[in-house]
């Protein structure tokens, strides 16, 4: 028997540090789609996403994690992404979407 | 004659204007400003958002015109209330002004255009103002833009900068619930002046939400993003704390992730908020039919067509005296005060 489940637990640490995280891979993905510099978090990306609406897939946190520098499993997700491209026609900034899936996978495999 | 003297108190961009629209109708107004020049804040400010005009370049306009027309203008000299009795363009009406040692100062109207104050930011001691070194307001990055010394305490250039909005605004706490509207723009603009200063440093700026309503403000917020790579991250920073190497540590939930998150910067810039003036109360007991709004800010007698107005015949409002405004609207009301108050000299129209 296991000891009970109070539902507390040692969890990884929450909390995001600005100086530990290193900025430079996301600085590296907004250079190559420098309009990605622009969003504003709206969400109009996950609300139209299909794998979003079929999985816990949320395009708008990763790419937002990934601009705090918070990298680990941002390429495990992306693969989720079908590339259909239906995001990029919904974003409010103009902002070439898929070139950011793509970029994400290509620059931040290794985390 | 005193009748057709409008006093008009206060020679910021609101009264400026009030005086320039009556002396163009043929009127005799007069300024009454407590500092040594006219200009209100204006003359602090380095340059004006959204255009980047020269501040300068618009407070010459301004007083250059101020002369051109012959106003009269009466320096270091403070307006104590409303003075009423005999004498006044109608009847029961204001007939001018009390000055110190209550020295009376008679009018037919009068304009009250006496700003507003900016909030004290050690008031919100978390975040270290005149504590720690290079923590900053955005009325300092002015100053600092003005000498053209924008610099850590040391003299050396920040690395790291973070602007923190809303500080004095939208807070309880220090009871300001209301929006100064003008300090998100305020803030984008300076981030992107410290941008072309400072090209390598990284620029932060915590909101809570962004409010640019103004023609051509979220273009600018969009080429601070863009262009000029300033970070914004949607949180209200809790606190500043000094770290071991003397730089500063910032707390916040990234709202938008929902995680905490902190970090160390050289520079904070704390995006003070427009406060009601402390006169207000003053002023207000003065006369029958003025009234504060809850904010403390002078409240007109609608927010629509008497939105120059106040409840009391003879007495009209312009610029930041009742809300927070930007200077062109301060300008807009200006002029508008001007007109209505001609209009009650000729007719004793109230409105
Ligand atoms: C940091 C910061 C930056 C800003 N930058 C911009 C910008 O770039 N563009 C923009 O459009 N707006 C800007 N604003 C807003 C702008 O400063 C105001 O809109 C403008 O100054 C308001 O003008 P006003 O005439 O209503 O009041 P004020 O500028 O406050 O002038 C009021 C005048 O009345 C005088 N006075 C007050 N009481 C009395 C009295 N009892 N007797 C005699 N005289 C009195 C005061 O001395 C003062 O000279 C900024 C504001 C802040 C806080
Ligand atoms: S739709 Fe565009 S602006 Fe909105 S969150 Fe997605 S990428 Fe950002
Ligand atoms: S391209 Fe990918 S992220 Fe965008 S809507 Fe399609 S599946 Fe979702
Ligand atoms: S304008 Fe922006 S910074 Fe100023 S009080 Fe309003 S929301 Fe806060």
């Amino acid at each position: 028997m296991g000891a009970v489940n109070f539902g507390y637990g040692i969890s990884a640490a929450r909390g995001m540090d600005l100086d530990r995280n290193d900025l430079g891979p996301a600085r590296e993905i907004a250079d190559e789609v420098p309009e990605f510099r622009a969003c504003i978090a709206c969400g109009g990306c996950t609300a139209t996403c299909t794998a979003g609406n079929l999985t816990s897939f949320n395009f708008r946190m990763v790419h937002t994690l990934v601009r705090r520098g918070e990298y680990a499993g941002a390429y495990r997700e992306m693969n989720k992404c079908m590339l259909c491209g239906k995001c990029r026609l919904v974003c409010p900034r103009g902002i070439n979407t898929r070139g950011v899936v793509m970029q994400i996978k290509r620059k931040l495999g290794d985390y | 004659m005193s009748s057709k003297r409008i006093v008009v108190i206060g020679g910021g961009p609101a009264g400026m204007q009030a005086a320039l629209s009556l002396a163009a109708g043929g009127l005799k107004p007069v300024i009454v400003e407590r500092a040594g020049e006219l200009g209100g804040k204006l003359k602090e400010w380095h340059r004006l958002f959204p255009s980047m005009t020269e501040a300068n370049e618009v407070l010459t306009r301004l007083t250059g015109e101020i002369a051109e027309a012959g106003v009269e203008v009466m320096l270091h000299t403070e307006v104590e209330g409303i003075a009423l009795g005999e004498g006044g363009a109608h009847d029961g009406a204001p007939n001018g002004v009390v000055l110190a040692e209550g020295k009376k100062l008679p009018a037919g109207a009068v304009i009250v255009a006496s700003g507003f104050d900016i909030f004290d930011a050690r008031q919100k001691e978390e975040y270290g103002y005149h504590v720690y070194d290079n923590v900053f307001t955005t009325v300092d990055i002015e100053r600092m833009l003005n000498g053209d010394k924008v610099a850590l305490s040391d003299g050396t250039a920040p690395r790291r900068i973070a602007f923190v909005h809303c500080v004095g605004s939208r807070d309880e706490k220090v009871n300001q619930r209301h929006c100064s509207k003008v300090c998100c723009i305020t803030a984008v603009k300076q981030a992107m002046e410290l941008r072309e200063r400072f090209p390598e440093a990284e620029i932060y700026s915590f909101y809570m939400d962004i409010r640019m309503f103004g023609p051509g403000y979220e273009e600018l917020y969009q080429q601070a993003q863009q262009e000029s790579h300033i970070n914004f991250i949607r949180g209200r920073v809790s606190e500043a704390s000094p770290t071991i190497d003397g730089r500063i540590q910032i707390k916040a939930e990234d709202t938008l992730v929902g995680r905490p998150l902190k970090m160390s910067v050289d520079m904070v810039v704390l995006a003070v908020g427009m406060k009601a003036a402390a006169g207000n109360e003053k002023l207000a007991a003065s006369c029958d039919g003025l009234s504060l709004a809850p904010s403390g800010f002078l409240a007109p007698r609608d927010m629509f067509t008497g939105c120059v107005s106040s409840g009391a015949a003879g007495v009209f409002y312009a610029g930041t005296a009742t809300a927070p405004k930007t200077i062109g609207e301060c300008i807009a009301e200006g002029a508008m005060a001007a007109q209505r108050a001609a209009e009650y000299l000729k007719s004793g129209a109230k409105r």
